[in-house]
């Protein structure tokens, strides 16, 4: 099937409510086609706006444009809307309570060899230690498609943020299990519980069918909410496992692991294995050669498991 | 026009009311922008406690956020809460009238604090009214110092691109931060020409204390089409009594003893005097 980046679901979602919903307006900052809503900003320039290489403006444009009414969805590279308009999108969005859906795209190591400046590793982070906002890292296009639906019928600020290309798909066509703010076990196993999000939910569940056939159980959880976190999932995975491992395309500090971390630590105690980017600028390579070279991917998560049982 | 005049000094007392209270307070600048916020909100704008959802309300953001006091006085004027309330816990432990204005209140579309936030957000409230052909207007005011932002230059692209002739930005140039004098710290001696280069209607306001020039100002940019407009207001910061006029040092002060007693006497006297005009003015 033909494979289409996250990114270019939320567009093509976008653009069919947009198509009967006027209130519907899609910013960005010179990031159009990157961010894939050039078809957006064509066929609906009216409800278009552009705002230039300006993160501030577009999210704080984006908070007034809520506060009267209508439904913007920002969309610019994760790296900035993450922190060059922090504090826009702790001020303008989350503390006043603005309708604003801010669409981090090329999020994590996307940009691969563009390095450090173009990396967001911090944003899961940032984002959620700000009262009021929502945090969400789908894992393929099927799961992207019925979370954009989802978001455009809530009032609420949240914060998307999706890789650059395209990912082979976690779920299968037609038969997503879907609900809002629910993470979804992708495999059941009473070995060990693997909780990822985002682009790591793929490899993870690959992990988990290798190590099927070696008879080892392995519990996979697509934990594409973040915020607000699914804590009974965790407790529900982790107290039927061994160990927990957790997988994520961000630092080591503040993102899934410390939050899965902190249930387990508190309500289930058991070993955790954080697996993460690293706490520095991360090897130069394409995205694929950064995760094999930290094991985040199928093989590295294998050898994880294999490690602690 | 004469009765905004003397309501000006009466919210200046009431000012006074609220930081002697709460023990906390950006007091100068909370004096130059009051006649700004008085012309606002009691001639040019159509908000009310009466129309607060109604979209095609007039709408305000308090870019200059530390001005808080001010603005509440401004809005405990118009009914949006009781002045009591306001005065007896602004500040204090659990209040709801917390030191940087807070949209869960009444009256206040935007949280505000943070400098160099008001100016963009208004663009984004501007572009809406333009994107639904709602008549309303947008208007905000900012600091001088609040100018030194580098989202406010952001906001002042993105206005004149759009051409948002239903957006008014103030500035209360008091010449005075917390550091200063304006020009020692940041200087913008040429306002004018930066924010005409930046695609601006200017109108410069020989005395933004003044509530006939402001009122003028405000008639005039109504007029405006196809650009913003930034009425640059010259103002005095801690105007309305001698104790603080121009002074640098009471950017936050709370005011105690002969001072308070000199303050109040003199936003007494100038109100008293006012209000008089007023009256012969009929």
């Amino acid at each position: 099937m033909a494979k289409i980046a996250n990114k270019q679901v939320i567009c093509e979602v976008l653009m069919e409510a947009a198509r009967t919903d006027r209130d519907v307006v899609a910013l960005c900052s010179d990031s159009r086609g990157s961010a894939s809503f050039t078809p957006f900003a064509d066929e609906l320039p009216e409800q278009f706006v552009e705002t230039g290489i300006a993160e501030q403006n577009l999210v704080s444009i984006s908070a007034g444009l809520a506060k009267c009414g209508k439904k913007p969805y920002a969309a610019s590279p994760a790296c900035f809307l993450s922190t060059r308009s922090y504090e826009q999108c702790k001020i303008d969005v989350a503390y006043s309570d603005t309708n604003v859906k801010l669409i981090g795209i090329s999020g994590g190591v996307s940009y691969g060899a563009l390095g450090m400046s173009h990396h967001s590793a911090q944003d899961i982070a940032a984002m959620s230690a700000v009262p009021n906002m929502r945090v969400y890292l789908p894992s393929d296009r099927l799961q992207t498609e019925l979370l954009t639906k989802a978001l455009l019928e809530d009032e609420k600020p949240a914060y998307i943020r999706v890789g650059r290309n395209a990912v082979e798909d976690v779920y299968e066509e037609g038969k997503v299990p879907f609900e809002m703010d629910k993470a979804t076990f992708v495999t059941q196993g009473s070995d060990v519980a693997v909780i990822a999000c985002g682009e790591m939910v793929k490899p993870a569940a690959d992990a988990a069918a290798r190590l099927r056939e070696e008879g080892i159980g392995v519990t996979v959880v697509d934990m594409y909410c973040i915020k607000p976190l699914d804590r009974a999932a965790i407790i529900k995975a982790a107290s039927g496992a061994k160990a927990v491992v957790t997988v994520e395309e961000h630092a080591p500090y503040g993102g899934l692991g410390s939050m899965v971390s902190q249930v387990v630590g508190s309500e289930c105690p058991k070993r955790i294995v954080n697996l993460s980017l690293p706490d520095a600028p991360v090897i130069t390579g394409t995205s694929k050669e950064v995760f094999r070279h930290y094991g985040l991917d199928a093989e590295g998560i294998v050898k994880t498991i294999k490690g602690i049982l | 026009m004469s009765n905004l005049k003397a309501l000006a000094y009466g919210l200046r007392e009431t000012v006074i009311d609220m930081i002697v209270e709460g023990k906390a307070g950006h007091i100068g600048g909370d004096m130059s922008v009051m006649e700004i916020l008085t012309e606002l909100y009691f001639c040019q704008m159509d908000v009310s406690p009466e129309n607060q959802d109604d979209p095609d309300r007039d709408k305000f953001v308090m870019s200059k956020g530390h001005s808080v006091e001010a603005y509440y006085a401004v809005l405990a004027e118009k009914g949006f809460f009781h002045k009591e309330e306001l005065v007896s816990t602004f500040s204090k432990f659990g209040s709801k009238f917390i030191g940087h204005p807070n949209n869960k209140l009444p009256g206040v579309e935007m949280n505000s604090g943070s400098l160099g936030h008001g100016l963009p957000v208004c663009i984004g409230m501007a572009l809406a009214g333009k994107m639904d052909g709602r008549g309303y207007r947008v208007y905000t005011v900012m600091g001088d110092g609040e100018l030194a932002e580098g989202s406010v230059w952001e906001g002042a692209m993105a206005a004149s691109q759009y051409r948002l002739d239903n957006l008014c930005a103030v500035v209360d140039r008091n010449r005075l931060q917390i550091s200063g004098g304006t020009e020692d710290v940041m200087g913008h001696d040429d306002l004018h020409e930066r924010f005409g280069s930046f695609g601006w209607h200017v109108i410069d306001v020989a005395d933004g204390n003044d509530i006939d020039e402001l009122h003028a100002a405000f008639e005039e940019a109504k007029t405006v089409k196809g650009q913003p407009t930034v009425l640059i207001a010259n103002t005095v910061k801690g105007k309305g009594s001698s104790v603080m006029e121009d002074k640098a040092n009471w950017h936050h002060k709370v005011p105690s003893g002969e001072e308070l007693a000199q303050i109040r006497k003199d936003l007494a006297e100038k109100k008293a005097e006012l209000e008089k005009e007023g009256a012969h003015h009929g």
